[in-house]
C-alpha cells in the first residue's frame, strides 16, 4: 500500500449520504461490468445539493460533465459519512473517480465496512473538525503511517486517528485478501 | 459469566465463544444471506471474481435471492440485472429465489402480476424474508440492503452489509462483526389508536439524530412494544439504521414464536433474551399515552416535528408503500381513515409484498376475510380515489424515471416510507415528509400535513392481518 497520497481537496458537509453519493437512478449499472463501472465514477456525488457541492463556495461539480474521472483526489467530510443506503456502489463511485482517501469526523458503518472490506477507498478519522478549515482545491498530503493530514496550500496539518483494528484489512487490500493471507481462505 | 444481552449472546454463539463484549471483533457463521437485484449483480461478479468462475456458495439453501428495486421499469438494464440472478441461481442451484417471471428482458415496461397469489414474484425483500419462513430468533441474517436490519424484530441480529461483504460469505459462510453496545428505548403503556410504531422511531430518531446509535444495537423494549403487532415492531427495527445502528431488536413472545411456526420450514431456533444486568451504553424510557403523531420534515429523519405543528404545510402528493410502510396493517391504518372520503391530492399505494396486495384484495378493514358483499381494503382505497400500483420498492428511492409514484419535479409529499434525503424519491427539487400511515392518509384527505386526531378516535383492529 503506497502511504502518501498527494492531491486537490473537495469539502463536503456533514451526513452525506449515499443517495447523494450515488442516486439510484445510476444503480442499474453493474459495477462488475467494466464498461459499466465507469460510469460511476461520471456520476459521483451527483446528488450533493448544488450549494454544498465543494465547500465553502459550493456550485462546484465533483467531476466535470462527460468525464469520469475528477480532479479532486482527496475527500473531505464532516460527521455521519456515507449514512442510508448499504450500496457498495458509493464507495466504488468515489474511488473510479480517482480519489483514494476520505477524511471524514466518523462514518457511518456500512459506507466504512464497504470502504475497507472492499478495498475502494481509506476511510480516514480526523480528529478536529476539518470541514471549516479546508478549502475545495487546497493541496492535501495524506500520510497513512504517521497518520498525519497536511495543508499544502494553508501551511497546516492535522492529526488522524489511527486505523486501528481495521488496519490489516486496509493494508492486506480487503477482505478477501486479508482472509487469504490469515488462512481463513484458500489462496 | 458476565450478563449479556440478546444482540451480544448470538453474536457469542456463532463465533463459538461463550461470551463476547462490545468493542470485540468476532468471525461468525452466518445463517441466511439476502440479495436482490440492485446489489446482486455487484455481489455476483465479486464473488466470481474471488473465488473464481466455477466457485459454488457455502450452502446453496442458505442463499436467498429476493428482486424487489428495480422491476417495473422500462430501463433495459434493470430487465438485464433481474437475468443475471436468474443465471446465478441456476448455476448455483439456490433453493430460494422469487423471480419476476413476467420481466422478459423485451423492450418496454413489464405487464405486472395480474394476481399477486398467483406469481413467483414477491416484492420488497425485508417483508419477503419473514413471509417466505427464512427469518428465525436468534440467528444472524446478511443482506446486501440497509433496512435488513427490519428482521431484528423477531429477535434475531440481521444487518446490511456491501457486495464485498456479500461476496464473502458467498464464499466463506462468514463475515466479521464488531460487538455493537446496545441502547435500550423502553415504551410503557399501550399505544394509542392515534400512533403507529412509526412515531414511536421517528422520536427516537429525533431523539438521538441520525448518527447518534452508529455501531450500536437499538433494543426496544417494554410493554408498550410488547403490545405492537409483529408488523408494526418490524417499522422500529426497520428504521435502526436511520439513526445509524448496526442492528434493532425486540424481545421474542408468543407472537414471534406463533409467526415463525407457521411460516420457516426449519423447526429449530434459540430465544436468547437480555440477562438481567445486562450493560446498556444509553437509556431512554417514555410513556406511550404522553405522545402524539410526529413527522420528520424534509430533508433529514432525524428532523422531528409535530404533525400538529406542520398543519400549514402544503402537500403535493401522498405515498404508501415501501418495506417501512407498506405492510397490510399500514394498509389497514390508512384505510381506516381514507374510507368513505375522496383524496385531495395524488395518492399512490404500493403494498410491500404480493402477499400483502392479495390480502388488501382478501381481506375487510378489519383484517378479517371479507364477505362477498364488503368492500375489500384495496376497494376501500381505490374507492377514495388511490391509485394502487403493483408491490415493489418502486418511489421509496427515486429510482428509474418511470417508476410508479416518483417525485421527478418539485413535489412535496407526505410519505410513509423511510428516508427523506434531499432527492431520495426522484427529483432533487422534491422534498418528503415522512410519516406514519394514519398521518399520511389523513393529509391525503385535507392536502396538508395533518394530525391524524381529527380523524382517529376509536383503536384500529387490525385482526389476524399480516400474521396468518
Amino acid at each position: 500500500m503506497n502511504n502518501i497520497i498527494r492531491g486537490k481537496a473537495f469539502v463536503l458537509g456533514d451526513n452525506i449520504d449515499t443517495d447523494q453519493i450515488i442516486p439510484a437512478k445510476f444503480l442499474s449499472y453493474n459495477p462488475s461490468d467494466p464498461a459499466e463501472r465507469k460510469y460511476f465514477g461520471m456520476y459521483a456525488m451527483d446528488g450533493v445539493p448544488a450549494g454544498q457541492s465543494g465547500l465553502p463556495d459550493g456550485n462546484l461539480r465533483f467531476v466535470k460533465p462527460n468525464e469520469f474521472k475528477s480532479e479532486y483526489n482527496i475527500v473531505i467530510g464532516g460527521k455521519n459519512f456515507g449514512c442510508g443506503s448499504s450500496r457498495e456502489h458509493a464507495p466504488l463511485a468515489i474511488a473510479e473517480a480517482g480519489v483514494r482517501v476520505v477524511v471524514a469526523e466518523f462514518y457511518a458503518r456500512i459506507f466504512f465496512r464497504n470502504c475497507v472490506n472492499g478495498g475502494y477507498l481509506v476511510p480516514c478519522e480526523a480528529t478536529e473538525r476539518l470541514v471549516d478549515q479546508v478549502h475545495t482545491g487546497d493541496e492535501m498530503i495524506v500520510d497513512l503511517a504517521k497518520s498525519v493530514l497536511t495543508n499544502v496550500t494553508r501551511h497546516r496539518t492535522h492529526v488522524l486517528k489511527p486505523l486501528g483494528d481495521v488496519a490489516p484489512i486496509i493494508e492486506a487490500g480487503g477482505v478477501f485478501e486479508y482472509a487469504r493471507a490469515s488462512g481463513m481462505v484458500k489462496k | 459469566m458476565s450478563a449479556m444481552t440478546l444482540t451480544e449472546k448470538i453474536i457469542a454463539k456463532h463465533s463459538g465463544q461463550q461470551t463476547v463484549q462490545p468493542g470485540d471483533n468476532v468471525w461468525v457463521d452466518v445463517d441466511i444471506l439476502m440479495t436482490h437485484d440492485v446489489c446482486g449483480p455487484g455481489t455476483i461478479g465479486i464473488f466470481h471474481e474471488k473465488f473464481g468462475r466455477d466457485a459454488k456458495v457455502w450452502d446453496k439453501n442458505r442463499v436467498v435471492i429476493i428482486p424487489d428495486h428495480y422491476i417495473f421499469t422500462a430501463d433495459l438494464k434493470c430487465h438485464r440485472n433481474v437475468q443475471i440472478l436468474r443465471d446465478f441461481v441456476r448455476e448455483q442451484g439456490l433453493r430460494f429465489y422469487y423471480d419476476p417471471e413476467f420481466v422478459k428482458n423485451e423492450p418496454g415496461m413489464p405487464n405486472p402480476y395480474k394476481d399477486p397469489t398467483k406469481t413467483t414474484y414477491k416484492g420488497v425483500c425485508h417483508k419477503a424474508l419473514p413471509e417466505e419462513g427464512h427469518v428465525r430468533p436468534g440467528e444472524i441474517l446478511l443482506g446486501t440492503d440497509s433496512h435488513t436490519c427490519t428482521a431484528g424484530a423477531f429477535g434475531q441480529f440481521a444487518t446490511g452489509v456491501g457486495n464485498s461483504d456479500a461476496a464473502f460469505t458467498l464464499g466463506t459462510g462468514k463475515t466479521w462483526l464488531k460487538v455493537p453496545p446496545t441502547m435500550k428505548f423502553t415504551f410503557h403503556g399501550q399505544i394509542p389508536p392515534y400512533l403507529t410504531a412509526k412515531d414511536l422511531i421517528l422520536l427516537v430518531i429525533g431523539e438521538i439524530g441520525v448518527a447518534g446509535a452508529t455501531y450500536k444495537t437499538m433494543y426496544f423494549a417494554g410493554q408498550g412494544v410488547a403490545s405492537l403487532t409483529l408488523e408494526d415492531r418490524m417499522t422500529l427495527t426497520n428504521m435502526a439504521i436511520e439513526a445509524g445502528g448496526k442492528n434493532g431488536v425486540c424481545d421474542v413472545d408468543e407472537k414471534t414464536l406463533q409467526y415463525v411456526r407457521r411460516r420457516s420450514q426449519v423447526k429449530q431456533w434459540e430465544v436468547f433474551r437480555d440477562d438481567p444486568g445486562a450493560a446498556y451504553c444509553f437509556e431512554r424510557e417514555w410513556d406511550l399515552s404522553t405522545l402524539e403523531p410526529l413527522v420528520a420534515k424534509p430533508h433529514s429523519p432525524d428532523n422531528r416535528d409535530t404533525a400538529r405543528n406542520c398543519r400549514h404545510v402544503k402537500v403535493d402528493r401522498a405515498y404508501i408503500g415501501s418495506c417501512t410502510g407498506g405492510k397490510i396493517t399500514d394498509m389497514i391504518f390508512a384505510a381506516s381513515i381514507l374510507k368513505g372520503h375522496t383524496v385531495k391530492v395524488p395518492t399512490f399505494v404500493v403494498p410491500g409484498s404480493t402477499e400483502v396486495h392479495a390480502d388488501m384484495k382478501r381481506l375487510n378493514l378489519r383484517g378479517a376475510a371479507k364477505d362477498t358483499n364488503e368492500k375489500s381494503i384495496e376497494d376501500i382505497l381505490l374507492d377514495a380515489g388511490c391509485q394502487v400500483g403493483p408491490s415493489g420498492c418502486s418511489a421509496c428511492l427515486g429510482g428509474p424515471a418511470d417508476t410508479f409514484g416518483r417525485l421527478n419535479s418539485t413535489e412535496t409529499c407526505i410519505s410513509t416510507t423511510n428516508r427523506n434525503f434531499p432527492g431520495r424519491m426522484g427529483s432533487m427539487q422534491s422534498a418528503v415528509y415522512l410519516a406514519s400511515p394514519l398521518t399520511v392518509a389523513a393529509s391525503a384527505l385535507t392536502g396538508r400535513v395533518t394530525d391524524p386526531r381529527e380523524y382517529v378516535t376509536t383503536p384500529i383492529q387490525t385482526g389476524t392481518a399480516g400474521v396468518l
